[in-house]
């Protein structure tokens, strides 16, 4: 459970000290209404000058005292709210890296950015604001309250009626919010959605000739959040007016009951006006704290929408100790397995069970969305199986640890993704020690060396941010090189050159078959001519696994692989008879 | 991030201008608010004073005048009540004008973003664009426009306050204008110090944001790398950094309400020596006194308020300058005052596509096309092959004008598409890509984004057509599937199906399909090319792909190289000249 408290554990000491030297200026504070109060009782009904200059210099002294208090509490705070911060941003980054596909899936991107970046912030200025007043706000309320007491206890009942008034009305108004607050946040996070979808999406909108919509569709999502942020702001805003009018009913009060006890004899002038004094103090302290409360609202909105966050848990755990690595012959086992997507009807894969041997190219072919990439992301343990298991080196890949299973895997995605930095450390994400000829021999058998020569720095040019500056072939080729240069033990290709032309896909396959000794390899097509040599064809359809063999034995058996074939090759070939 | 610091004071002054237009349609509220804050403060700063009278009535035993009391108090009250309902109006008029504002700068913004060119949307990043959409406005409308008000009211304060005081007493008046000052220069002082921290701060903030953008969105491959550690290790380093800048900054900044609270203090003191001193020889009243000390507590607050609002302001004007750069790039130039609508029925009857000398090219340093030459016919099958690189998306973007040519012309029955409407244009081709954007919505939503008026029985006919029916009748709510954001959990295969279905709805009279079959087996593609077939009957296509499957049958193969059209021809007469496409096309079958 996400705990805000836990955090400000380990600044004990500084959330301690803070509110501590911050209630300690407080408390000079409310002398000084006594003091006053000893100038005009004493120093002008006296007409005691020297005795008002003393005063006069407590009062420079208490403030001063007080700015010691009040700058070592800020700095305290600062300290520890930072430090808070700091803890919390790097435990969601590294929550959100240990989630497990299907959760991730389920949040969205846009959204876990804004959580890791705004809302954490907003919850650092909550509690740097809360560390400072937490105590001193209610102490200076409270306190002034005693001190009232100590001046006149029939006078101070009064405040006795309307503190309790002003605590109903201050946290009735923040109860009320916070959930407005969110659904406030939610609101700028579709506006936020959108914004990024009509970025990456300009082509599509502009050839459909649907920006007028689209601006409509916007401005309809603006206006929510502007009612929502307007309704919002009509609740908050009543904050501090009432607040003002409750003080202000109580000064009433005091001074009429402070006029009746005068009369009686039972008060002095100055008494009444120290009363008066206290009163201006707790408004003063409660308009602080109504900011406060108005910050702190918008904070626990931020810290619930973290939490929750916190609270997903990655449906897939590691195993804590893993098991030693051994080598097996039958490199990568899957035994009647069965795994469903998260909200979906059907099984994605159903009752599949093949041995893949070390060194043996796999072929996993069939239609689209019958279930190739799934079958291909449950051997790095991408997704947990539902039933039945996958073995790798003959043990359960859920007895490995992640580092251990997955640092023999080289996966290259259909969707090639690079990431700010130059090329050369791209690649090196497979492997951080590879040399220079490492990476480039990665290069190289990718067949990227016309890629790295049409830069101009070579390996050190710098790629931008999802890879802008190259071609989506440029991009796959250098993410099969990140995937070859670790060495992988099993290399899996899910549709990696689809951006290719027919002649590069041919160069890359047979240079990473010449080139890499022993390495077991799944490669995801739907182009027949792709996986014909393979050593074992998987044919999927459905789900299910309708054939699994050599070209020739599938050909012979396998209808729905003869119909693939077929269907490629009366296009392919044509009138040209040098296909085989 | 560097100019944000230099903005030099003209620009500030125009970035201001630009800011009151915007407020403009609001002035009305600008108005309310400014009277509603006048009226706030006149009565904030009378209340005092009838308290200090009210104490002027409660002298000692014997000596309270409650006849004198009651009215006073009556007053009190009808002075309070009107403070508190002044306020909350002035907030409703800021919270109108603020989110107003903010909600008209978005939208333009967004509706700006939809008519720049393609290409300053190719160059940028997304996550930077969309910062300035809506964390910059956000500041933006929080500082300034709250700034303005705290301006105002702060001076009104100011202005007030002093008139009161002179009106009861000189002497105490300037002791508090002498000691004041010391409080806006030490706020002043401070708030230098920090601008530099809150920058280095906001700095560092904007790296850590592109490095989780990056990391978060593409977590499947972190993980697959085992890259997690690393990424912590560098985020954490990162973190370190920033919570260094924010030590200081929220430190320094935090300075400031002490040291002027010390000050305030100064003048507390002094006012309580001096008021007591001139009570002694007789020149105030207790009551007065007591008005005095008020006063001296309220009148610093402005003060250290205008400070405060100073730094708040610059970075506002910060923040909308960085907006108005968006609003400022140029957009797409608007078609011509006389651009014709190209009508669907002489497409229909004729549609011949001709590029003449076309030039172009993405950077001035980098020529791409030449000279390219190309004459379509209506119904004619075009199919583009070549190396990667080698312009064949180009010559699409070029063709639906998402960029414009250098030079030559590209015409359509002999009239320049430059002449036509850019959506009348658009309009008539159908765009198939390789990379599928999908809206986050219904899978029916997105089938009929061409056509948002077409029935369900149309969408299902569509998807049918495509063969995406089976996979969505599988969905768990069918057509009604809602998909996330980037088509959330479809696979690539069935996001491109998704796409065709989208154009299938439509059938527009000519068609551009880049790669649009990449993703789908080949017995869905052959099945979705029938279909496509079907389709294209006397509609005139350009395909781009890869697969030699889709292009064999087309009328006329171009083979481009470098920019240019090197070969052009059917599949068998360029096999039979023996050049380029016919190395291309062996190439491939040599090895497997």
């Amino acid at each position: 459970m996400f705990k805000i408290t836990n955090y400000l554990k380990e600044y004990k000491k500084e959330s301690v000290i803070a509110p501590l030297f911050k209630m300690l200026e407080a408390s000079f504070e409310l002398f000084v209404p006594l003091v006053m109060a000893a100038i005009v009782d004493q120093g002008i009904k006296e007409q005691n000058t020297t005795y008002i200059a003393k005063m006069g210099v407590v009062l420079v002294a208490l403030s001063l005292v007080g700015l010691l208090c009040s700058v070592t509490a800020q700095f305290f705070a600062a300290k520890a709210s930072v430090g808070f911060g700091k803890a919390v941003r790097h435990d969601l980054f590294a929550h959100i890296n240990r989630l497990s596909y299907a959760e991730i899936d389920r949040a969205g991107t846009s959204t876990l950015i804004t959580r890791m970046t705004s809302d954490i912030n907003q919850m650092q200025s909550g509690v740097n604001m809360f560390l400072r007043l937490f105590l001193r706000s209610p102490f200076i309320v409270f306190g002034a309250m005693i001190m009232a007491f100590t001046v006149d206890a029939k006078a101070a009942l009064v405040f006795v009626v309307a503190i309790p008034l002003l605590s109903i009305v201050v946290f009735g108004i923040m109860l009320y919010s916070i959930p407005l607050y969110q659904k406030v946040q939610k609101a700028l996070d579709r506006v936020l959605r959108m914004t990024r979808e009509n970025l990456a999406g300009a082509r599509v909108i502009r050839a459909f000739c649907r920006q007028e919509a689209e601006i409509q569709d916007y401005e309809e999502a603006s206006q929510t959040l502007n009612q929502m942020q307007l309704f919002v702001g009509k609740i908050s805003a009543m904050m501090n007016p009432v607040t003002y009018i409750i003080v202000n009913a109580a000064l009433i009060a005091i001074i009429w009951i402070g006029g009746v006890r005068v009369e009686a004899g039972d008060l002095s002038q100055g008494d009444v006006i120290a009363l008066v004094n206290y009163m201006s103090q707790i408004l003063v302290e409660l308009v602080k704290l109504a900011n406060l409360i108005i910050l702190l609202t918008k904070s626990m909105a931020c810290s619930k929408r973290v939490g929750e966050i916190f609270a997903m848990e990655p449906s897939i755990l590691e195993h804590p100790t893993g098991v030693d690595l051994e080598h097996a012959k039958d490199k990568v086992v899957f035994r009647n397995v069965t795994f469903t997507y998260e909200g979906a009807k059907e099984p994605a894969l159903k009752d599949i069970s093949f041995t893949a041997k070390a060194g043996q190219t796999i072929g996993i072919i069939g239609g689209t969305g019958c279930g190739k990439s799934t079958l291909v992301n449950l051997i790095p343990r991408f997704y947990d199986v539902d039933s039945g298991e996958v073995l790798v080196d003959n043990v359960n890949v859920k007895q490995y640890s992640f580092h251990q299973l997955r640092d023999r895997i080289g996966v290259v995605l259909q969707k090639a993704v690079l990431f700010h930095g130059t090329i050369a450390e791209n690649i090196r994400w497979g492997r951080e020690d590879a040399t220079d000829e490492e990476v480039l021999r990665a290069v190289s058998i990718a067949q990227g060396d016309d890629v790295i020569a049409s830069k101009e720095n070579g390996l050190e040019e710098m790629i931008l941010q999802g890879g802008k500056n190259l071609s989506g072939g440029q991009r796959q080729r250098l993410t099969i090189a990140r995937a070859l240069v670790r060495e992988p033990e099993i290399l899996i290709l899910d549709d990696a050159a689809s951006a290719l032309d027919f002649a590069t896909d041919a160069k890359l396959r047979q240079a990473i078959k010449e080139q890499t000794k022993g390495m077991t390899v799944f490669i995801v097509s739907q182009r027949a001519s792709t996986i014909r040599q393979a050593d074992q064809i998987i044919v999927l359809e459905d789900g299910m696994m309708v054939g699994n063999g050599t070209h020739e034995q599938l050909l012979a058996d396998c209808s729905v692989y003869r119909e693939i074939v077929e269907s490629q090759e009366k296009n392919e070939r044509g009138g040209v008879e040098n296909g085989k | 991030m560097a100019n944000k610091n230099s903005i030099s004071r003209q620009d500030q002054k125009a970035t201001i201008k630009r800011v009151l237009q915007f407020i403009k349609p609001y002035r009305f509220y600008v108005w309310l608010s400014l009277f509603f804050a006048f009226l706030t403060v006149v009565t904030t700063l009378y209340a005092p004073i009838v308290i200090g009278k009210a104490i002027d009535l409660i002298v000692a035993k014997g000596y309270v005048d409650f006849d004198g009391l009651m009215p006073l108090l009556v007053r009190f009250l009808i002075v309070v009540l009107g403070t508190a309902i002044a306020q909350w109006f002035m907030s409703l008029c800021n919270n109108k004008i603020t989110y107003r504002v903010v909600k008209d700068i978005r939208t333009k913004v967004f509706a700006h973003l939809n008519q720049l060119p393609l290409k300053y949307v190719d160059n940028r990043q997304y996550g930077e664009v969309v910062s300035r959409v809506v964390n910059d406005v956000d500041q933006f409308s929080e500082g300034l426009l709250m700034g303005f008000t705290q301006l105002f009211s702060g001076i009104i304060t100011i202005l007030g306050t002093l008139l009161f005081m002179i009106s009861v007493n000189l002497r105490i008046t300037l002791v508090v204008v002498i000691l004041t000052p010391i409080s806006l220069f030490v706020a002043a002082f401070i708030a230098k110090r920090t601008y530099h921290m809150f920058r280095l701060q906001s700095e560092s903030r904007g790296t850590m944001t592109a490095f989780v953008e990056e990391m978060v969105g593409n977590q499947k491959i972190v993980n697959a790398f085992g890259h997690e550690d690393a990424a912590i290790h560098q985020f954490d380093e990162m973190n370190e950094q920033l919570s260094a800048y924010s030590l200081r900054a929220i430190f320094y900044s935090s300075l400031t309400n002490p040291c002027t609270r010390f000050v305030n203090g100064v003048v507390y003191a002094g006012v309580g020596i001096v008021g007591a001193l001139s009570a002694i020889r007789g020149n105030i009243s207790v009551g007065q006194l007591s008005c005095f000390l008020s006063y001296a507590n309220q009148y610093t607050k402005p003060f250290n308020e205008i400070s405060g609002v100073v730094t708040e302001v610059q970075n506002a004007i910060a923040c909308a300058a960085r907006v108005f750069e968006l609003l400022d790039e140029p957009v797409e130039e608007p078609d011509a005052v006389n651009a014709m609508v190209l009508k669907s029925r002489d497409i229909q009857k004729k549609c011949n596509i001709s590029l003449r000398h076309v030039a172009f090219s993405y950077s001035d340093e980098k020529p791409l096309i030449q000279d390219l030459n190309l004459k379509v016919k209506k119904g004619q099958r075009v199919a583009i092959v070549g190396p990667t690189g080698c312009g064949k998306s180009t010559l699409i973007n070029l063709l639906m004008r998402f960029y414009d040519i250098d030079d030559g012309s590209i015409a359509i029955n002999g009239e320049s598409i430059y002449k036509v409407t850019r959506d009348s244009l658009r309009s008539h081709y159908g765009m198939v890509l390789q990379e599928t954007w999908l809206k986050s919505g219904t899978i029916a939503e997105n089938i009929a984004y061409g056509k948002p008026n077409a029935t369900r029985q149309e969408i299902v006919e569509a998807a049918k057509a495509c063969h995406a029916h089976s996979f969505i009748k599988r969905m768990p709510d069918g057509y009604d599937t809602v998909i996330g954001e980037d088509g959330g959990t479809l696979s690539q295969g069935q996001k491109q199906l998704l796409c065709i279905a989208r154009v299938m709805l439509e059938l527009p009279p000519m068609l551009i399909l880049d790669e649009a079959t990449s993703s789908i087996d080949t017995r869905t593609e052959i099945k979705v090319q029938n279909a496509f077939a079907k389709m294209m009957k006397g509609r005139t296509s350009f395909i781009v792909a890869h697969r030699l499957s889709t292009i064999k049958e087309a009328d006329v193969i171009l083979v481009m190289k470098d920019g240019d059209i090197i070969e052009q021809g059917t599949h068998e007469s360029l096999l039979e000249k023996n050049g380029f496409y016919a190395q291309l096309y062996n190439s491939q079958f040599a090895i497997s």
